[in-house]
């Protein structure tokens, strides 16, 4: 019986994510629309909102190519790893109150470890492909990945020496429930390290080398098609919302709002996480991309010294205030 | 029961990617085959309930270590099957080697005898957490040891940052910002 309950729980958190990265598109094409003077989708039912859907149809029917030269297997596996580790990561995530899948004490190390698999999908598709563009899309996404894991790691060392729990929820509850003990204000630097490197590790606008499209075309999902193509874009956005998420947990106070909503307890935390999204679409409409080698001195000559000295003014505040 | 079955599942899954990653003439698929053998050591550690562990073992080796090997198998770009049936030279005399070394390891095992308990059963690091008990071990019984380590990582880094040094700088060369890390900085 617990685990038909466990199931079906599981079945609706991700029916609800996989309808908001549906709509998280919708969104992003409407936000840049009127950021750049247009309207966006338009033609889709009342203001295009059907278009995600259309675009979903569109995707499942669409032909399945496979290059010739392409080591198949690979070739194949690449999105659904990139899609299951994205999925997986969100069972540890505490929406409300005793609202999580698995409230593991390792939470936050267990995101680090799937978001840092989620890029083996993309170095394997970039290598399958067997294309000059994927191939360097790859490349670039492995370098970037792994320059990036340790600004984002270092980062939110912080929050964990503050709250003294790698447990997603004990984070949130050691934040209290004032605004202004919300670990954002000890933590700015943290969160300003851990800012631009949630845009590094989601490959978002400013760092989306690894699909740079007047470059590589697509970067590493250039030879995919039909619903292969799309399972890459949804791990992307699952990947945006599940970096959300931990943004809104460790540094915004979580679940916790002004007053308590009754029904639906998770409402601050969602509204969190949607500003989280907005500034992420707000930031592809504005900044244009960086050079390969400016993000690389960005991580290693600003970023980790950043965070390691966030590391060492915690420690110090935390000693002095005890 | 249902552990030992896990356990078992582990173990044979371990030692035949551990096969198969030496078999595999292609290297990238004997680096995916020591990711999943890195998968199901950290199961085992989850068996033993060091759940911090599991997911250094993850983070540090899956997540960074191996994605190091990829990078350079990429970069000498290994796409054609290699066809040389062997890598070393005296094929005949390592097989008799690795024989007796396997054979010895074999003698060994009537020896083996449990080490005596711990200050840590199950239900203190249950209670405590494992990332706490191991992180109290570390710092108090273990400091020496641990800073032992500390120093030949440091000692590591600053090798690394000899060698990727670049003392001669060539003008005509310099086409990028003086920002530009060079590769190997890149790889640490």
């Amino acid at each position: 019986m617990q685990i038909l309950i466990l199931l079906l729980q599981i079945a609706m958190l991700l029916a609800i994510v996989l309808l908001h990265v549906a709509y998280l598109t919708y969104f992003e094409r409407k936000i840049i629309g009127h950021m750049q003077v247009r309207m966006g989708p338009m033609r889709v039912g009342w203001h295009g909102l059907l278009q995600p859907i259309a675009d979903g149809i569109k995707s499942f029917f669409k032909e399945d190519i496979i290059p010739q030269q392409a080591d198949k297997p690979l070739f194949l596996a690449a999105p659904i790893i990139c899609l299951v580790t994205m999925l997986a990561a969100l069972a540890v995530l505490p929406f409300a109150e005793g609202w999580v899948l698995a409230d593991i004490n390792i939470g936050l190390l267990f995101i680090f470890a799937m978001s840092s698999l989620a890029s083996y999908g993309i170095i394997l598709a970039g290598w399958a492909s067997n294309s000059k563009y994927t191939f360097l899309g790859g490349m670039r996404s492995m370098a970037q990945v792994i320059s990036y894991e340790i600004p984002m790691g270092l980062s939110l060392v912080g929050v964990m020496m503050l709250s003294g729990s790698l447990n997603l929820s004990e984070i949130v509850a050691a934040q209290g429930t004032s605004i202004f003990s919300i670990y954002l204000f000890p933590q700015i630097i943290g969160f300003f390290v851990f800012f631009i490197a949630m845009l590094a590790e989601t490959n978002r606008v400013p760092f989306d080398l690894p699909e740079a499209e007047t470059e590589l075309v697509s970067g590493y999902i250039t030879e995919y098609s039909g619903m292969r193509y799309a399972l890459f874009f949804m791990a992307e956005y699952i990947g945006m919302m599940v970096i959300a998420s931990i943004g809104t947990i460790c540094f915004l106070g979580g679940w916790n709002g002004p007053f308590a909503i009754p029904f639906f307890p998770p409402f601050w935390f969602i509204l969190k996480v949607y500003g989280f999204l907005f500034v992420f679409i707000w930031i592809r409409a504005t900044l244009p991309r960086y050079r390969y080698d400016q993000l690389m001195a960005l991580g290693w000559k600003l970023l980790i010294p950043l965070a390691l000295l966030n590391i060492f003014l915690t420690g110090l505040l935390k000693v002095l205030v005890r | 029961m249902i552990s030992q079955l896990i356990f078992l599942y582990c173990a044979l899954v371990i030692i035949s990617t551990a096969l198969l990653a030496v078999r595999f003439h292609n290297p990238v698929y004997s680096v995916l085959s020591v990711l999943v053998l890195f998968f199901h050591i950290a199961g085992l550690y989850l068996l033993l309930n060091a759940e911090f562990l599991a997911a250094i073992q993850i983070i540090v080796y899956a997540g960074g270590i191996l994605i190091l090997y990829l990078f350079v198998l990429f970069l000498v770009n290994l796409r054609q099957e290699i066809k040389s049936q062997r890598f070393v030279a005296h094929h005949r005399l390592s097989t008799v080697i690795s024989i007796i070394l396997g054979l010895s390891l074999l003698a060994i095992i009537p020896y083996f005898k449990l080490g005596a308990k711990g200050n840590y059963p199950v239900a203190r690091i249950e209670q405590l957490t494992h990332t706490k008990a191991i992180g109290m071990e570390i710092y108090s019984t273990f400091i020496l040891p641990f800073e032992l380590a500390g120093l030949i990582l440091l000692i590591a880094v600053i090798g690394g940052l000899v060698l990727a040094r670049n003392d001669k700088t060539d003008p005509a060369d310099d086409v990028s910002d003086s920002a530009a890390p060079t590769i190997s900085e890149v790889q640490e």
